[in-house]
């Protein structure tokens, strides 16, 4: 038998009743459970009640309209892959969708899921017996850093690849709780802070994701590095929308990064590209600018460096492409 | 078991059969199948939910059992490997496997199989670059996956009745 800490299980099938279950203490949320379970069954998590969403109807509900498309966050990730107005008109988050571990992973996994991820870290994502033979980490348990000793921060990496996809089509996210409902910009949603790097207040939800018509149909596209093609989590990931105008100069251009920070970084200073000729030049600085923003520390068995040079080589690569530019 | 473990009234089919048992609350599906059930065919290859070995079809669809929790299965009909063959008859992915030399030590074969199985339900006739990204959850140290791609393709010709 697999260790598993004593948990009750509570199984509402309204968003109300999940909230109202999830004010006992020591309580969390469980959507697909493809990385939670997994922190449980190491005892890196030891919930004494789990609220299973996965049969909350209210969560995988689906709107078009015109002010853009609206994603339950109990939408699996499956279903955003396969979804094809979200290929058409947002593409970038059908690929991160499709990057996401295995197919049968992405078959139970959800939207919601991915986004509020746990951070991770080579000294954290490891059995009860490998962290405890390391006296633990600040993250949890423990009082010291293995990635930077001596520091008061935890560098654990976000390494969702839909929140970026989804950061560069400015998408916003609905979150409920005990006080009520807020919506908030999808950034907003992160801090930069690899022990507590959700802004979500007790109880709350992330029910949905607003993705606004204003950017619908930019040409965008996610790729990701990582040790095995079919299943690992990104040692990297950029999602660039590139808008070029009729005379082909860079009309809008979005960056976001995933496993270089504790949260998704969007690129700043991008909007310095527009109205410029789309070039060597251009791209390069692209990569620079890229290099320089992303953090990645010794969180991987892959070293930083690597992680640097290789995020600013995708991002570069995936403006060229989707420019139609050839070298 | 504890005194205090919580325990749920759990009503689920499993290859076929309906089965109502009270189960704890924490109990994941891999070790109902297994420990309660004796269907041993599931294996149990790694912690995390990267191996594929536990592969299951849940409601005909593929799911790791050693990351699903056993109660989350209320009304739903779980498939393992024991439920593949009639009376003893092996079913057409099962005899791919076994034609093609699909399987060497085995181990990760019940998952490789189930997950394959559920591939063929939703597209039976796949590429080989499909089967590739089909069977991606599903690691097998052995092969060097010619052999089970080669399985899978069989059992998709002999399905197709070609």
């Amino acid at each position: 038998m697999e260790f598993m800490p004593n948990f009750r299980l509570h199984r509402p099938s309204q968003l109300t009743d999940a909230i109202a279950a999830k004010a006992e203490a020591e309580s969390l949320y469980l959507a697909g459970g493809t990385d939670m379970l997994v922190n449980v069954r190491r005892g890196i998590e030891q919930p004494k009640h789990l609220v299973d969403l996965s049969a909350v109807a209210e969560l995988k509900r689906r709107r078009d309209d015109a002010d853009g498309l609206t994603l339950g966050s109990g939408l699996t990730l499956a279903e955003i892959a396969a979804d094809d107005v979200i290929a058409a008109r947002y593409p970038a988050v059908a690929q991160a969708a499709r990057a996401v571990a295995g197919p049968t992973h992405q078959a139970y996994g959800t939207l919601g899921g991915n986004l509020c991820l746990d951070t991770r870290c080579l000294f954290y994502n490891q059995s009860e017996w490998w962290r405890k033979s390391n006296d633990y980490c600040l993250k949890e348990r423990g009082d010291i850093c293995h990635v930077a000793p001596g520091g008061k921060r935890c560098f654990a990496a976000f390494s969702g690849d839909v929140a970026p996809a989804l950061i560069v089509y400015d998408a916003e996210v609905t979150l409920t709780g005990p006080d009520g409902t807020r919506r908030i910009p999808l950034e907003k949603l992160y801090r930069n802070d690899g022990m507590a790097h959700l802004t979500l207040k007790p109880g709350e939800i992330l029910a949905a994701v607003h993705l606004p018509a204003t950017h619908a149909g930019d040409p965008s596209s996610y790729e990701k590095a990582r040790i095995r093609g079919s299943i690992d989590f990104p040692l990297a990931g950029v999602a660039v929308r590139l808008k070029l105008a009729a005379d082909g100069t860079v009309a809008d251009l979005a960056v976001a990064l995933t496993a270089v920070n504790p949260y998704p970084h969007r690129i700043t200073g991008t909007d310095a590209y527009k109205g410029k000729r789309l070039d060597t030049a251009l791209l390069d600085a692209l990569r620079d600018q890229v290099r320089k923003q992303a953090k990645p520390m010794r969180t991987t068995t892959v070293a930083p460096w690597y992680r640097r040079r290789v995020v600013g080589a995708i991002a570069r690569r995936l403006t060229a492409e989707l420019a139609g530019f050839t070298e | 078991m504890p005194l205090d473990q919580h325990k749920t009234i759990l009503n689920c089919t499993v290859n076929g059969r309906e089965h109502i048992r009270a189960v704890p609350d924490n109990l994941l599906l891999v070790d109902y199948l297994r420990e309660h059930l004796g269907l041993t065919g599931t294996k149990i290859g790694c912690d995390g939910g990267e191996c594929g070995c536990c592969t299951v079809l849940v409601d005909g669809i593929a799911r790791h059992a050693c990351l699903t929790l056993a109660a989350v299965c209320e009304d739903k009909a779980v498939e393992t490997i024991e439920s593949l063959d009639t009376r003893g008859r092996l079913a057409p992915i099962q005899r791919g496997f076994h034609e093609k030399l699909g399987a060497q030590c085995g181990f990760c074969t019940p998952g490789m199989v189930m997950a394959a199985e559920g591939l063929l339900r939703t597209n039976p006739d796949p590429s080989e670059d499909e089967i590739r990204a089909g069977l991606a959850a599903n690691i097998c140290r052995c092969t060097g996956y010619v052999k089970i791609i080669e399985a899978v393709q069989a059992a998709a010709k002999e399905l197709r009745h070609e």
